[in-house]
């Protein structure tokens, strides 16, 4: 008899949709129309911040600066335009600025074999030092008027969804054309399965691993600017925040097991719309911010713990010191 | 001139200490020392008063509390994992101290207990997740550091109004935070207390060791039988415990519970242990290097807080120092053995004149020829790797073999042959004394002595130290062949004291004296180091004046004599030097000459690279071992020489059919026998006009057969 066994993907689907029957239940004005675009919003950026982290976690990777990415390079934009440059300029200079951060963590994990988890966790810091001390000066860069047009990004909507729903879909279309219908994205899941037999077959294992981070960063800058947009100005302090957390947990409970070479897409939108839901919930719920993080940190273990038990580490690849 | 300024060089400058240096384990702690000197003297020229008593007390205080939790963080990292929520255990530890002593009003001791055992619970939690469970660690702490956070967050919005209009005046209390012995701060005096028994743990205890070995390799760990899990789970425990410490210190010296403490101290302690050189991933590390690489950190972050650097400076040295240190830490760990073996290899310059003929119509006395065409084989195809060979008096023949055995060949048809000993490592040169037992040089191991009845024992396995030497050259390397003066004195050679035994043709390719003669005293059981810096001294035969030494030098072809005794002692002589070959063993002939083994003949090209040390030094670094160049030993031969170093005869095998290369010959009662390292077989040549009595040893001893 065939064993009757869920898989992950359709575990967390029910319990989302579980939680947002309970919610609709019992909590007042969450099922609601307002309620329901105000959530999607919300987790717009998540998503898109999901979209990259699970690049390099489908390759065996993880990237814990994302957040500064995502903070200091459309901070750059900001405060570029307020010094007076044109926002091409600016964009410009953000997009190179990111391209060589995503530069300098793939030569850190492909070329200098520093673990991933480490690298960006140094990395990260590093980048929110430098837009700390160098680009930035208040914590807040504020909007200025050479912005305008610009906040179309993450603002409106466009045939009644707002733009930053739209901004979502985009980046899973192209990070969905990416993994499954390109060379690069089948080597992706290829390192990401067992990085030694990716290597002996031939695949330039060390230049992809470059390329996960630089277009990891890339998506991180992408949903920095539309957050920038939507909100108007560019909050640097986030990175201090425990939104790295959130977006572990949209990949980890949306299924793309940590030890690499499995999920898509799909399990990124599905991870989003769970924790879209419990933060929501939660937001309603007036609980805390200390309060919020305490469940998710909770949520998160279970999730961690479970996907151990799903996915477990694969003891012949796994490196002595993974940690 | 160009060969003159050579050897000049090669002679003064001492290229091999760089990869004796490096190969030490010493080497790793010394880098950060030295950085951490460095830090020092630059923040001390650019900072005014950065030394004084005052500041030096105040970063002993915080380097003690942060030191704590680098202790924790170090075991972690020993074991292999990683620990970052510290920065929230402490938070949370630190607020459970005041909790209990502000709000509750504990006894201090009752506090101090409490807040260790809540370090060890919430060190426990990671410890079961991570130890038992086996999540990965630094996703499992990172979660435990939010939840950790969170908590303390939630805890300090109810009580630390409480706690801040709390004044507890608790003599006990004031001491831990701000007292100090003799002018020591408390916390610092408890850390070194801790880091000492934490340094006699991890080196000399059980526990410590295991730790080490599952770092090194998990599943070898669990294959010997060390409890893995169990040892990890307590590391994190320990880790909580240890961070609980600097808390308390912490909450008695400041006595707050401020939203910001312990926030991001993971990456300062994080930073500290990598910068220390303990190795990330695990199996490396002491409590030395974590406290240089805190020293190290304390020092720059307060250095910058000083110069008044704005808050992203700070972060960015912290995140840059750690990219650095870790990157080049595992840079190190991955090709330290590649590197070492490269630059350990340290050839010098060795000239020496061209070799007198050899070919047949050139005359002299090494004139080939084709007396040892006949030999005849002894357990041929039944022994491997005689180097020497040695007769007692009712003719048994015994030599080493590479299995670690002493073979013997019972007389008179030397057919059937037996295990005489077995020892372990590789026999080498022979001798027996009065008593008939057999002293035998073992690669590897030292000096050996075999009772008649095959008993093994050690004679001596090491020596003086020599204080300018950077490799301990106490223990005995390559022993190589000895032989025995009238008063039982036993001179030995060692061949090399920088390679192993498998590794003896670097030693040639490298040609520096790294050899040396060693006395063994049988009657003291005293070993001294006789002479040093010889380019692999080799065989050794008592001279017939019962004075003097003979000993061969192989790579440097030639033969010396040393005075041990009389008018001369002391001192050295040339017998023969510039030979064509490269000497071995030297044995007493029945006629009161010696004999002589060439373990090979010298080549052209290897003279010509003894005189281009840059060239040697390039192969070595650049062409695989197994395509270096090397001392020729296929073809050789035995020689007879007299006491003024004249050759008296030679006996050559131009086809090498028979027996091929010679390591060793022994004459016995007419007849000479010869073994070789690389043989499968002993061979047996008679010899015209010999003394058919003959037996070496009972000759010396003055016994009469």
């Amino acid at each position: 008899m065939k064993r009757f066994r869920f898989n992950q993907q359709e575990i967390v689907f029910a319990v989302f949709a579980l939680l947002f029957l309970v919610f609709s239940i019992f909590l007042k004005g969450f099922l609601t129309a307002d309620n329901m675009l105000t959530l999607l919003q919300n987790v717009a950026v998540l998503g898109i911040l999901g979209l990259a982290m699970a690049i390099v976690v489908i390759g065996r990777g993880i990237d814990i600066s994302l957040i500064a990415a995502l903070a200091v390079p459309p901070g750059l934009v900001l405060q570029m335009v307020q010094n007076g440059h044109s926002l091409p300029t600016s964009l410009l200079a953000a997009v190179l600025l990111t391209i060589a951060f995503g530069l300098v963590n793939g030569w850190l994990i492909a070329y200098a074999e520093v673990p991933s988890l480490f690298a960006t966790l140094a990395t990260g810091l590093l980048l929110a030092g430098l837009g700390q001390a160098a680009l930035f000066q208040l914590d807040v860069v504020q909007w200025s008027p050479g912005m305008n047009g610009f906040e179309r990004l993450g603002q409106g909507t466009v045939l009644g969804i707002p733009t930053s729903i739209w901004m979502f879909a985009i980046a899973c279309i192209v990070v969905a054309f990416l993994l499954r219908q390109t060379r690069w994205g089948a080597y992706i899941y290829a390192i990401g399965d067992n990085p030694y037999a990716a290597r002996v077959t031939g695949i330039p294992s060390r230049p992809i691993i470059v390329l996960q981070y630089v277009v990891t960063a890339l998506i991180g800058c992408f949903a920095g600017l539309v957050l920038a947009a939507s909100v108007n100005s560019m909050p640097t302090r986030i990175f201090n925040s425990t939104l790295i957390y959130d977006v572990i947990l949209v990949v980890v409970l949306g299924g793309i097991g940590l030890s690499g070479g499995r999920g898509g897409v799909l399990n990124v939108i599905i991870g989003t719309l769970l924790i879209g839901t419990m933060l929501n919930g939660m937001t309603i719920m007036d609980i805390s911010y200390a309060g919020q993080n305490l469940i998710k940190g909770v949520v998160l273990l279970l999730a961690v713990i479970t996907d151990s038990f799903l996915n477990p580490r694969n003891e012949e690849t796994a490196q002595q010191g993974d940690i | 001139m160009r060969d003159t300024l050579t050897s000049l060089r090669y002679r003064y400058w001492p290229d091999h200490l760089l990869g004796e240096i490096l190969s030490k384990r010493w080497t790793e702690t010394a880098i950060p020392v030295i950085l951490l000197l460095i830090v020092g003297f630059a923040f001390s020229r650019s900072i005014d008063n950065f030394l004084s008593p005052a500041s030096l007390a105040d970063t002993a205080r915080q380097a003690g509390e942060i030191g704590f939790i680098a202790l924790g963080l170090a075991l972690v990292v020993i074991v292999g994992g990683i620990d970052l929520s510290v920065g929230s255990i402490f938070a949370l530890t630190d607020f459970c101290a005041l909790y209990l002593l502000d709000v509750l009003g504990w006894p201090v001791p009752a506090v101090v207990v409490a807040t260790l055992l809540c370090g060890a619970m919430l060190g426990a939690v990671n410890g079961i997740l991570v130890g038992y469970l086996r999540l990965r660690a630094f996703i499992t702490t990172l979660i435990t550091l939010i939840i950790y956070r969170s908590a303390y967050d939630l805890l300090i919005q109810r009580y630390s109004n409480a706690i801040a209009s709390a004044f507890p005046d608790i003599p006990s209390w004031d001491f831990i935070g701000a007292g100090s012995v003799f002018g020591v701060p408390t916390v610092a005096l408890a850390y070194i207390v801790i880091a000492i028994f934490g340094h006699i743990f991890l080196t000399r205890l059980r526990p410590g060791w295991h730790i080490t070995a599952i770092g090194g390799s998990r599943r070898s760990a669990y294959n010997s039988g060390i409890p893995v899990r169990r040892t990890i789970a307590l590391c994190y425990v320990a880790s909580g415990v240890l961070t609980s410490i600097g808390a308390l210190f912490f909450a008695s010296r400041l006595g707050t519970v401020g939203g910001d403490i312990g926030v991001g101290l993971e990456v300062i302690v994080l930073t500290a242990t990598v910068l220390g050189g303990i190795t990330l991933g695990g199996g490396k590390g002491s409590v030395a290097k974590s406290a240089v690489g805190v020293l190290i950190v304390l020092l720059i972050t307060n250095g910058l807080t000083t110069m008044n650097a704005r808050g992203g400076v700070n972060r960015m040295a912290l995140a840059g120092i750690l990219l650095v240190a870790a990157m080049v830490d595992i840079r190190w760990q991955k090709n330290r053995t590649r590197i070492i073996s490269k630059v350990y290899v340290a050839p010098t310059y060795h000239e020496l004149p061209p070799p007198p003929p050899t070919e047949i119509g050139q005359g002299g006395p090494f004139e080939q020829n084709d007396k040892l065409r006949d030999v005849e084989a002894i357990g041929l195809g039944r022994i491997e790797a005689p180097e020497d060979v040695i007769l007692d008096r009712h003719d048994n023949l015994y030599a080493g073999s590479r299995h670690g055995d002493i073979m013997r060949f019972l007389a008179p048809d030397y057919q059937k042959m037996e295990v005489f000993a077995h020892i372990g490592g590789q026999p080498l040169g022979m001798a027996f004394d009065r008593e008939d037992n057999l002293y035998v040089c073992i690669g590897g191991m030292g000096l050996y002595r075999i009772k008649p009845d095959g008993t093994v024992e050690k004679a001596t396995d090491e020596t003086n130290r020599s204080m300018r030497s950077v490799n301990d050259d106490s223990r005995l390397r390559l022993a190589d062949d000895l032989d025995i003066t009238d008063d039982g004195l036993i001179f030995f050679s060692e061949a090399t004291v920088r390679y192993e035994m498998d590794e003896w043709p670097i030693d040639g390719l490298e040609a520096r004296g790294n050899g040396r003669i060693i006395s063994y005293d049988t009657k003291t059981r005293a070993t001294r180091t006789e002479l040093r810096g010889l380019k692999f001294p080799n065989g050794i035969c008592v001279a017939s004046d019962g004075q003097s030494i003979l000993f061969a030098e192989t790579f440097g072809c030639s033969i010396k004599r040393y005075w041990f005794a009389g008018p001369k002692k002391g001192a050295v002589e040339i017998v023969m030097d510039n030979l064509p070959g490269y000497p071995d063993n030297i044995n007493l002939a029945s006629d009161g000459n010696y004999w002589l083994a060439l373990v090979g003949m010298r080549s052209p090209s290897l003279d010509l690279a003894w005189k281009m040390p840059g060239f040697r030094r390039r192969m070595a670094k650049r062409v695989p071992v197994d395509e270096w160049l090397f001392p020729n030993i296929n073809t050789g031969c035995v020689v007879k020489f007299n006491e003024q170093g004249k050759i008296v005869e030679s006996f050559w095998d131009l086809h090498g059919e028979n027996h091929p290369m010679i390591t060793s010959m022994r004459e016995h009662r007419g007849y000479l026998y010869l073994g070789g390292i690389l043989n499968n077989r002993i061979g047996r040549y008679k010899l015209d006009n010999a003394d058919p009595n003959f037996v070496q040893y009972d000759k010396r001893w003055g016994k009469l057969s």
